[in-house]
This record gives C-alpha cells, sequence and structure tokens, in this order.
C-alpha cells in the first residue's frame, strides 16, 4: 500500500517538474536562448491573439463517486491510475513484462514513470521502433506463459501490428484447438482527440478490431474504470487491447484504489438513470453524454439514461436492451467516422432485438466520414451541441 | 572520394570540414554563404516556433537543432526535380529548395494559406512544385513509397532521383526493411539518408539496434553505403552528391548514415532532460555543432565575421517575426476543405454531411469559433 501512494507522489512531483522543465528548457537549446526575447521585442503581437487560444475542452469530466469497497483510495489522474495498476500487477505477478517504445523512462504519457526502478530492467523496456515487432514479440511472450503488457504509444499507429493482432493473436486458440493461445497479452494504446492530434494522434479504431472474433476491446471512462478494467484485461484468459482516452490523462482525477480490484468485462455500466432516452458512449465522449443528458433535463424536461459500453468487444447488448425496452429512444455517439463506426453494430442489434420498442429512429453521432482533421477539429467531433440535437429530434420525432 | 563500405570492417566516418580543413572545392562563397544562411534561418524559426508553441499560438513544434547540415548539405546535392520523401526533421531541406517562411508559419498555424488546408499538425510539410511529398507521422512509411517513387522515375527516364530521410529509430519499422529490399531488387535509383541523431524519443542507440548502426545494413540488402559525419555539411554534400550521380547513372539504392545528434528534444511534447544529462547535450551544442562548424570554415577564409553576423542575425530575425506576424493575423481555412480531398470528388454522403454540418452550426453558432475561419 506505501509502495502504490509511493508511486503515486512520485509520479505527481514528476508530472510539477515536467512542467517547470518544459517553461525553463525551451530557451536551453541552441544559440542562446533567445526565443522569449526574441516574440518580444515585436510590439504588433498581442500576449495572446484572440485567434491562436487555445479553446476550452469539449466535455468536462464527471468523476466517479468515491468507491468505498475496495480499499483506501489515492487521488490520481488516469494515467497514475494506469501506473498504479501496471505496479499491482508487477508485484503479484513474477512472470509480468511491460514493454514498448519509451516505457523505460517513464512513458510518454508517463504511464510507467517509477516502474523499471522499482521492478528491473528486464521487466520494464524499451523495445526498438517497430509495433509489429511489439505485439508479435509480445504474443510470443503470451505464449511461453508469461504476462505480456505491450504497449503501443498512440493508437494510430498500431497498424503496423494489425497481422499480428486480426491473424495471430485471436486466433491463437481457436487454430490450435486450444493448444495454445494468447490469454496473456494485453495491448495499451492512446485513443481519441486530444484538441489538435490531426490525422495521427487523435484516431479511435476500436471498430476495426470489433470486427475481429478472439479479441476484447476495452475502453475506460476514468481513473476508476481504468485501473479495474485494465487489470480485468490483464487476467483475462483472452488477447485484450485497452484504450486509453488521452485526452483525460491529466484531465480525469477521481479517488482510486491503491489496492488491486477487478471490473468485469462485458458489462456495461448505467453510469445516471433516465426514462425517456437511452445514450450510449464509451470514453470521453460518455462524460459528454452526461452533459447532454442534463442539458436534456433543464432545457427539455427529457430524463437521459446514459449508458458507459466499457468494452466494446464482447459488448454488452443486454444492459443496452433493458434500457432501450424502458425508453424507446436510443442514441449512440463516437468520434469516429460514422460509416463503419460501432454505432452501426449497435443500432443494427437493437433494432433487431427492440424493434417494437423503439418510438424513433436510433440515431448515431459520431465523426464525418473524412480523415481526422488539425484545425476544423471543432467542427468534426460529435460535440454536446450535436447529440442534444439529436435528443431533441427524438423526442420530436 | 566517396567510398562503399568493406564487407570485413565497420564503416568509417568521413570527415570533410572542421577536421581536415579541405572543405569542398566545388563549391563557391557565394553557395557556401548560402548553406551557412539557410542553415541559421532554420534554426532562429525553430527558436520563434518552439517559443510561439509554449504561448498557445501553435499547438505543436518540433525543432531541428544540430542536424541542420545534414538537410542543407544533402539538399544541395540534389537537382531540384528530384524527389523528397521525408519523415519530420528535414525542414531544412524544403528551406534551401526555396519554401518561403510564409509557407512554413502557415502549416504551423495552419491558416488559410497552408498548401496542406489546415488538415495536419504543425511541421507536416509539403510542396508539389518543390517536390517535397508532403510529410506523415507514421514512421518509416515513406521507405516503401519511395522505392516505388523511384521505380517510376527510373521508367520516365529524365535524369531524376528520388531521396527519402528518416531516422534511425525508424529504421527499426518492418517498412525499412521491405523499402530497403524492394529499392534493390528493383534497381531503383533512390538515396536513402539516415539521420542518426543518437535517440528516437528517449531511446538510445543501443537499445534500437545491437549491430553496426544503418550503414551496415546496406550490405545486406546488395547496397552500396556510406557513414558521413552528418555536422559536417561538407562531407554530407559530397558523399550525396556522389550517391545521386551513380543512383541514376546505375539505377541503385544508396544508402547514406549520417551522424548527428537531436540537441533539442523531441518534439514540444517532450522533456529530454528526462532521460539524458544536459552536459551531454551541451557537448554537442558546443563542440560539434554544424553551424559552428561552417562559420569556423568560412571566418578562416575571412567569408564571414562580427559584422556580417551581427547583420545576418538582425535581418534574418527579422525576415522571421514578419512571416510569423502575417501569419497569426491571417484566418483559418474555410471549414468547408474539412470534407473535400477525401476522394477526388465529392461523395453524395460527404455532401450530406457537410450540408448538415453546416446546418447545425447555423443553429448554435455562437458554440462555434466561426470568426476564426475564412467565410
Amino acid at each position: 500500500m506505501a509502495r502504490s501512494s509511493g508511486v503515486v507522489c512520485v509520479c505527481m512531483m514528476a508530472a510539477v517538474r515536467l512542467l517547470l522543465r518544459t517553461v525553463s528548457s525551451a530557451s536551453s537549446c541552441a544559440h542562446s536562448g533567445s526565443g522569449t526575447a526574441l516574440l518580444r521585442f515585436s510590439p504588433t503581437c498581442s500576449s495572446r491573439p484572440r485567434a491562436q487560444r487555445r479553446h476550452a475542452a469539449h466535455f468536462a469530466f464527471h468523476p466517479d463517486p468515491v468507491p468505498t469497497k475496495y480499499g483506501p483510495t489515492v487521488k490520481m489522474n488516469l494515467f497514475q491510475s494506469i501506473t498504479s495498476a501496471l505496479d499491482n500487477t508487477l508485484a503479484s505477478d513474477p512472470t509480468a513484462v511491460i514493454f514498448g517504445e519509451d516505457v523505460a523512462f517513464g512513458g510518454v504519457f508517463r504511464c510507467t514513470v517509477g516502474l523499471r526502478d522499482k521492478y528491473g530492467k528486464d521487466r520494464v523496456f524499451n523495445t526498438p521502433l517497430c509495433e509489429q515487432g511489439i505485439v508479435g514479440f509480445g504474443i510470443g511472450v503470451a505464449v511461453a506463459g508469461a504476462t505480456a503488457i505491450a504497449e503501443i504509444q498512440f493508437a494510430d499507429y498500431i497498424f503496423p501490428a494489425f497481422d499480428q493482432i486480426v491473424n495471430e493473436a485471436a486466433k491463437y486458440r481457436y487454430r490450435s484447438g486450444n493448444l495454445y493461445d494468447c490469454g496473456n497479452l494485453t495491448i495499451r494504446a492512446p485513443w481519441g482527440c486530444v484538441g489538435h492530434g490531426s490525422l495521427y494522434h487523435s484516431q479511435s479504431p476500436e471498430a476495426y478490431f470489433a470486427h475481429c472474433p478472439g479479441l476484447k476491446v476495452v475502453v475506460p471512462r476514468g481513473p476508476v474504470q481504468a485501473k479495474g478494467l485494465l487489470l480485468s484485461c490483464i487476467a483475462d484468459e483472452n488477447p485484450c487491447i485497452f484504450f486509453e482516452p488521452k485526452i483525460l490523462y491529466r484531465a480525469a482525477v477521481e479517488q482510486v484504489p491503491t489496492e488491486p480490484y477487478h471490473l468485469p468485462l462485458s458489462q456495461a455500466e448505467v453510469v445516471q438513470e433516465g426514462s425517456d432516452v437511452t445514450l450510449v458512449a464509451w470514453g470521453t465522449q460518455v462524460h459528454v453524454m452526461r452533459e447532454v443528458a442534463t442539458m436534456a433535463q433543464e432545457k427539455l424536461g427529457v430524463s437521459c439514461e446514459v449508458i458507459d459500453l466499457q468494452t466494446i468487444l464482447p459488448w454488452d447488448i443486454e444492459t443496452v436492451c433493458k434500457s432501450v425496452v424502458k425508453t424507446g429512444r436510443l442514441l449512440i455517439s463516437h468520434e469516429a467516422p460514422v460509416t463503419g463506426g460501432f454505432a452501426a453494430e449497435i443500432s443494427s442489434s437493437i433494432q433487431e432485438q427492440c424493434f417494437l420498442n423503439l418510438e424513433a429512429p436510433i440515431a448515431r453521432v459520431c465523426g464525418y466520414d473524412t480523415p481526422f482533421p488539425h484545425i476544423f477539429e471543432p467542427f468534426y467531433i460529435p460535440d454536446k451541441w450535436k447529440c442534444f440535437e439529436a435528443v431533441k429530434r427524438m423526442i420530436n420525432y | 572520394a566517396v567510398s562503399a563500405v568493406r564487407e570485413d570492417s565497420k564503416a568509417e566516418t568521413w570527415r570533410r570540414c572542421g577536421g581536415c580543413r579541405n572543405g569542398s572545392d566545388s563549391l563557391s562563397k557565394e553557395t557556401v554563404l548560402n548553406f551557412y544562411q539557410k542553415m541559421t534561418l532554420l534554426n532562429t524559426m525553430d527558436r520563434i516556433l518552439y517559443e510561439s508553441q509554449r504561448q498557445g499560438r501553435i499547438s505543436f513544434y518540433m525543432t531541428n537543432y544540430g542536424e541542420e547540415g545534414t538537410h542543407v548539405g544533402s539538399a544541395a546535392a540534389l537537382d531540384p526535380t528530384d524527389l523528397v520523401f521525408g519523415q519530420y526533421r528535414e525542414a531544412g531541406v524544403l528551406m534551401y529548395r526555396g519554401f518561403p517562411l510564409d509557407l512554413f508559419m502557415a502549416q504551423c498555424y495552419a491558416n488559410a494559406d497552408d498548401l496542406g488546408k489546415g488538415r495536419q499538425m504543425p511541421v507536416h510539410y509539403g510542396c508539389k512544385d518543390l517536390n517535397f511529398v508532403t510529410i506523415s507521422s507514421p514512421l518509416a512509411t515513406q521507405i516503401p513509397q519511395a522505392a516505388g517513387a523511384a521505380y517510376a522515375v527510373k521508367r520516365e527516364n529524365a535524369n531524376r532521383a528520388v531521396i527519402c530521410y528518416f531516422g534511425e529509430g525508424a529504421a527499426s519499422e518492418g517498412d525499412a526493411h521491405a523499402g530497403f529490399n524492394f529499392s534493390a531488387t528493383l534497381e531503383c535509383p533512390l538515396i536513402f539518408f539516415c539521420r542518426n541523431n543518437g535517440y528516437a524519443i528517449s531511446t538510445p542507440t543501443n537499445e534500437q539496434y545491437r549491430g553496426d548502426g544503418i550503414a551496415a545494413r546496406g550490405p545486406g540488402y546488395g547496397m552500396l553505403s556510406i557513414r558521413v559525419d552528418g555536422n559536417d555539411v561538407f562531407a554530407v554534400y559530397n558523399a550525396t552528391k556522389e550517391a545521386r550521380r551513380r543512383a541514376v547513372a546505375e539505377n541503385q539504392p544508396f544508402l547514406i548514415e549520417a551522424m548527428t545528434y537531436r540537441i533539442g528534444h523531441h518534439s514540444t511534447s517532450d522533456d529530454s532532460s528526462a532521460y539524458r544529462s544536459v552536459d551531454e547535450v551541451n557537448y554537442w551544442d558546443k563542440q560539434d555543432h554544424p553551424i559552428s562548424r561552417l562559420r569556423h570554415y568560412m571566418t578562416a577564409r575571412d567569408w564571414w565575421g562580427e559584422d556580417e553576423e551581427r547583420a545576418w542575425r538582425k535581418q534574418s530575425r527579422k525576415l522571421v517575426m514578419e512571416a510569423f506576424e502575417r501569419a497569426e493575423r491571417r484566418l483559418k481555412p474555410h471549414p468547408d476543405l474539412m470534407f473535400t480531398d477525401v476522394y477526388d470528388q465529392m461523395t453524395p454522403g460527404l455532401e450530406k454531411q457537410k450540408e448538415a454540418m453546416w446546418r447545425h452550426v447555423q443553429q448554435y453558432k455562437e458554440h462555434y469559433p466561426l470568426d476564426l475561419y475564412e467565410k
């Protein structure tokens, strides 16, 4: 217990140091530190031109209530809750190893800070820069009986590993008649929009993997869920892909149990009960939906039930059906492009099962069918206004 | 002369200036001054734009500190029509070819002048007129593409070569293996230029490979290779010049591994003091910097002095600041451009999505930053 808090404290101090260092080190590069001075010399440059101000995030993080059944808790953000899960795992499972690009120094999102010092360089190590290698290597670790936790630096870069994931990891058990399997493999990757990530630092690729039997695909909405779900993925006897909403790494802060705990996979969670409309989302979008539920109540007198799907594959159709039978209206929302996105699967299955319960067509509010754009992000994302408008249309159908 | 890597020994680093002071006899004073001005202009632009990210004016930036020699030396050795495939740390190649400061800034600010129409993160430059293929973030994807482009260019018979830049980290990707093997077996007029700068974000070279760098891999593919001192702009120039001449004459690929050092952080999202010492960085900054080494070469010949340095610093700073201010004031591209170029033609589906977007934004206009974008 003391160890976990130690790791958390180190993480927080490291985060503060990082902030201070980046401010001062900007001027330490070649040819004097005159970068700041150069900008101040120009009288026509305002210090914060309206055109360049960064916009506020498109969501407000809704923290979970403090969990009471898993023991003492500590304030953690999302990356710290991931570190805590990994710390617990390395402590209890001597075969567990964590590997990927830049994980040794703590990772580009600080998820592995302190772990190499604590558990040794044979257990937390950098690999060469090669995603197909990272996953292939991870499959091998898993097949040989050790626990493999592979990090892909951004979900946008998972595609070189697609062959290993889809053709190998997912099919290992089936093709061998259960002689061999990749249950010991968990792949983690930062996921989703971040305000300025553009084509290659914003993608939500869950739909590609949802099409692959044999895999499990999981997306947490916050630190408490992330730690419990990640520990479940690691324990699960099937290859799991765990997508971490990168925009929540620092922004999402909750009281998180320091001891290990497991949250069930393939179980959606009703985060807010309601009677008129069912809103389904995962990851960051759950927080957008919670805000939409508040707006619908205040402006329309409409009561929304918000469901966090949590596991994309295999997904919990029962919970969604039960809700739609009650409300008669379903809105599904994700950042990924609408065509072929996972909302299409949910929509198709729910209309099959709950057709006569539906009061309106099932709505999907998703990204447009374009690559994820940089400067147009405010127009691209399925924000609360688009979702609110869809709720209004469904109510008035 | 350029010699191929000897099979029986490690590649030797080939040094041209600083150490032996011979420079390059074929280059005029004007050319050499131009090298220096392009390298320092890049450095000035880097410092301004790095700082502008810190101030929230642009969302992201990557500097080129310490690698300016690899960019300018190699770019100068190419023909303007040679096709360039880069990774993301080759802005000096574009600068050498004449890409204006306004367009660098436009891409970083994603404003309405951006040739890429505001879709990509900063430093993802591209320019058709200058034969610089637009950068993408995934690493090494450009390597097999460059092989294919070189094959097509070979069939054109137009005295064109292709150059492909990448770092020593990207060389670990499977795509690198594919590109090297294809270019050799399919006999492509292609220069592979590896910037071995010591780090792939936090990963040092001893965790990236265990062999003798990237140059030693070339012979494994049947590719002639050389390792050069990347901070010696003349060594880089001479190696690239010879590689280009032979690539086109003989239709085969060449691998140049330029040893250099990434003085800056990986990007504005990185703080490299977390994984390397300030002393190490200072060594390269003070003792082995391509810009300093070129300046010493020039001052030794009385081609450059304190007065010229002062005047040029003032002028280059002014040029960058003026472009910066113009970019700051410029509106962003029209949001219609979010929907174009997915295909060559807009699909009916995308037309509908665009119309739905505008209907929505008109209704909720107070929640969208429309006045920042062109109307």
